[in-house]
């Protein structure tokens, strides 16, 4: 550390040039770092107004056109504007939740019995090689768990029910589940190892066993935390777009057979970023309509999630 | 007496139907024994996944792996395709986006950690800021996709389209003719959208070698040269040429189009929260003796920050920067949205030069249909991969190489 160097004279520090100011100009700086500081922290501000602004102005370009109506929008089943020009947001949506449903099967009960094993049983050395393990998976680019999708999951899926599509919202979900289970265990493990020592102790004492102190004492005063993790999971599995880009397929159906194709919300954005479509039409303004769906779906759920975790969040010391 | 027994038997009754809890000790020891047993297997699952993963990805992959590949550009056949340029794109974009982020969030964290205010409306706008980043760091990368195509790429349409930018420095166009004697010739133009010159005999043009030369221009019905030093100038009156444009490096315009600029801004937004989030955490592991020390000597604030607070985070700080930065070179669906499937030939060479990244050339290969792309699809993970995993080992390096004890 540069700070205090051990080894110079402290009269060295104290007379160095750089540091005999004099204690309005040290004032001065100060105020003008507080200004420079103040000002990089409103950008954040800044920022969720811009996406307020862009999502709710390019909203309303889509809405201002003739063949769209917020009724039509919102009221219609069909969603094909490339076609017949129907615009019905609700097989968006089903498929979206449909892909969320399936990928919170597989990672909620996947990290949250991991974080359990981590927290309350793993030995030190399971410990130590299970968390960098986590860490890796977590690393991984979101295109390489739809390369995974389809290169294995898809292909597994086949081998026990030969009907299934090529594309199809049961791998694209199985995939997103494995994506969101590092987070759902890293969040899920903190919330758990905050409940503090004693409670386990308490319920050791009075003649538990592991299994007990786990779910009736652990899990119980974690469970803010823990409905938090879960929240924030699901936010971004709605959010999640290359792995449904490349293993969900592309075509919108009011039906949750999770054995077809299914198209999300985020799967039509990236229909429209890569393809032809002309980029002042009702097809490409749809896909910031549809952002900014998703986008209230998932800030919705952030919120959410922050709220809980501080609100209903027990205190034990 | 005959009430008393009542009672308990009805204690009784309420234990009885508090779920499992008589069942014998043996039984109960069972099932914690089970359940330990299911709890290791579980957590052996994510083993078992990243192993399978890697498995398939190698077998696939690695037999593509080559110095070619690294350095050749994407090509509709599967056994030329390289990721060359997106390897380089990549770069940029990860170089933009460190330059633009780090100052940004760094700050941000300072502010936050570092100068909390005592006012009580300057303490409400703090904590606002704080509730914000955390809100902003659970927003889809696919959203602030689209907001980077239309704040940045597009500019809200304020400058014009981005095809004909009304602010340009940095660029020259030229007409594009091949000469009768198969040369190139180029003839200097004002900007995109100016009419073509008229093609007359005098006109300067530039070879591809950049020598500038005068055209030579023969009309309907004329021979054309047999010297070959003239026949290589020489046009017909009706060739038509097309604009092309040079840049230079240091090439700008506004709209900032959808160029490695674009992308680089897009992914600050992307990362900012967590390099916010990261910042703040190791400012946080400070101790505060270390603050009171220098405080107490009569520093400022910011003195205190910049000779104590910031040297002893500065480790922690780096190594959450460093996987923020591995999160955004992995990082697909804003790029794919500002940039959508374009085929680069080449390395970009100014901020303004379009571009292509590892993931979304991946994510075009997985999209093929045929095998033979998805083994190259596979190869570019392996590199996207080794990559990330050299950012990581970094990561890992500074932090058990600077991690002491600060208290």
């Amino acid at each position: 550390m540069t700070a205090i160097p051990a080894t110079r004279d402290i009269t060295d520090i104290v007379h160095h040039p750089s540091r005999r100011r004099s204690p309005t100009v040290a004032q001065f700086r100060d105020l003008c770092m507080r200004g420079v500081l103040f000002a990089c922290s409103l950008l954040s501000i800044f920022i969720t107004f811009a996406i307020i602004f862009v999502l709710i102005r390019e909203s309303l370009r889509f809405f201002e056109m003739e063949e769209v109506t917020l009724s039509r929008f919102f009221g219609s089943t069909r969603w094909s504007p490339l076609i017949s020009g129907e615009i019905g947001i609700w097989p968006l949506v089903l498929g979206t939740l449909l892909v969320t449903v399936i990928a919170m099967v597989v990672a909620l009960p996947l990290g949250l019995v991991t974080a359990i094993y981590l927290s309350e049983y793993a030995p030190r050395r399971l410990r130590s090689f299970l968390k960098p393990t986590l860490e890796i998976l977590a690393g991984i680019p979101t295109v390489v768990y739809g390369f995974f999708a389809l290169a294995v999951i898809t292909p597994g899926l086949k081998f026990f029910h030969e009907g299934i599509n090529v594309f199809n919202a049961l791998s694209a979900g199985i995939a997103v589940g494995i994506l969101c289970f590092p987070t759902v265990c890293s969040l899920s493990e903190d919330a758990l190892s905050a409940v503090p020592r004693s409670l386990r102790d308490a319920a050791y004492g009075l003649g538990g066993t592991r299994f007990d102190v786990a779910t009736k004492v652990v899990v119980p005063a974690a469970l803010s935390g823990l409905v938090s993790a879960f929240l924030l999971a699901i936010a971004r599995a709605i959010g999640e777009t290359m792995i449904v880009a490349l293993a969900a397929g592309g075509a919108a159906r009011m039906s949750i057979d999770p054995l077809s194709e299914t198209l999300t919300m985020t799967g039509w954005m990236v229909q429209m970023a890569t393809g032809d479509a002309s980029h002042a039409g009702m097809e490409y303004y749809s896909m910031y309509a549809v952002a900014s769906v998703l986008f209230v779906m998932t800030f919705g759920l952030t919120v959410l999630g922050n709220i809980v975790r501080k609100r209903f969040r027990e205190a034990y010391e | 007496m005959n009430d008393r027994k009542d009672l308990s038997k009805r204690d009784d009754d309420r234990f009885a139907d508090s779920g499992g809890d008589h069942r014998s000790l043996a039984g109960r020891h069972r099932l914690d024994r089970i359940f330990v047993r299911f709890c290791q297997a579980t957590a052996m699952l994510s083993v078992v996944i990243l192993a399978v993963m890697l498995v398939t990805i190698f077998s696939q992959g690695l037999r593509g792996f080559s110095w070619q590949f690294l350095t050749s550009s994407a090509s509709a056949d599967p056994s030329d395709a390289g990721i060359g340029p997106a390897l380089f794109g990549s770069m940029w974009v990860c170089g933009v986006c460190a330059l633009t982020s780090l100052p940004i969030g760094i700050a941000t964290a300072i502010f936050l950690e570092e100068f909390k205010p005592r006012a009580r409306l300057m303490r409400w706008f703090h904590s606002f800021i704080q509730l914000n980043i955390s809100n902003l760091a659970g927003v889809p990368s696919v959203v602030y996709g689209i907001i980077g195509l239309t704040a940045f790429a597009n500019m809200f349409g304020m400058f014009g389209d981005p095809n004909q930018p009304t602010f340009e420095i940095g660029a020259h166009y030229y007409d594009q003719y091949v000469s009768k004697g198969n040369r190139i010739l180029l003839i200097p133009a004002e900007n995109a959208g100016s009419p073509v010159p008229e093609l007359k005999t005098g006109l300067v043009a530039y070879t591809s070698k950049g020598e500038p030369v005068k055209i030579n221009v023969i009309g309907r019905g004329e021979e054309t040269p047999k010297d070959k030093a003239i026949r290589a100038v020489t046009l017909k009156w009706n060739d038509e040429g097309g604009r092309i444009i040079e840049n230079e490096w240091y090439y700008f315009r506004f709209p900032l189009g959808r160029g490695v600029l674009t992308g680089g801004l897009t992914l600050m937004l992307v990362i900012l929260p967590i390099i916010i989030i990261a910042s703040q955490e190791s400012l946080r592991a400070v101790p505060y003796s270390l603050r009171e020390g220098s405080l107490g000597m009569g520093a400022t604030q910011w003195q205190t920050v910049q000779n104590v607070t910031l040297p002893s985070a500065i480790p922690g700080i780096m190594t959450g920067a460093i996987l923020a930065m591995s999160r955004a070179i992995g990082e697909a669906a804003p790029v794919l949205i500002i940039c959508g499937i374009v085929y680069i030939g080449s390395n970009p060479s100014s901020l303004m030069d379009s571009f292509s990244v590892m993931p979304l050339q991946i994510f075009d290969w997985a999209q093929q249909p045929s095998d033979d792309f998805h083994a190259v699809a596979a190869t570019g993970i392996i590199v996207l991969l080794s990559v990330l995993l050299s950012f990581n080992a970094c990561a890992v390096y500074i932090r058990n190489r600077t991690q002491k004890p600060l208290t």
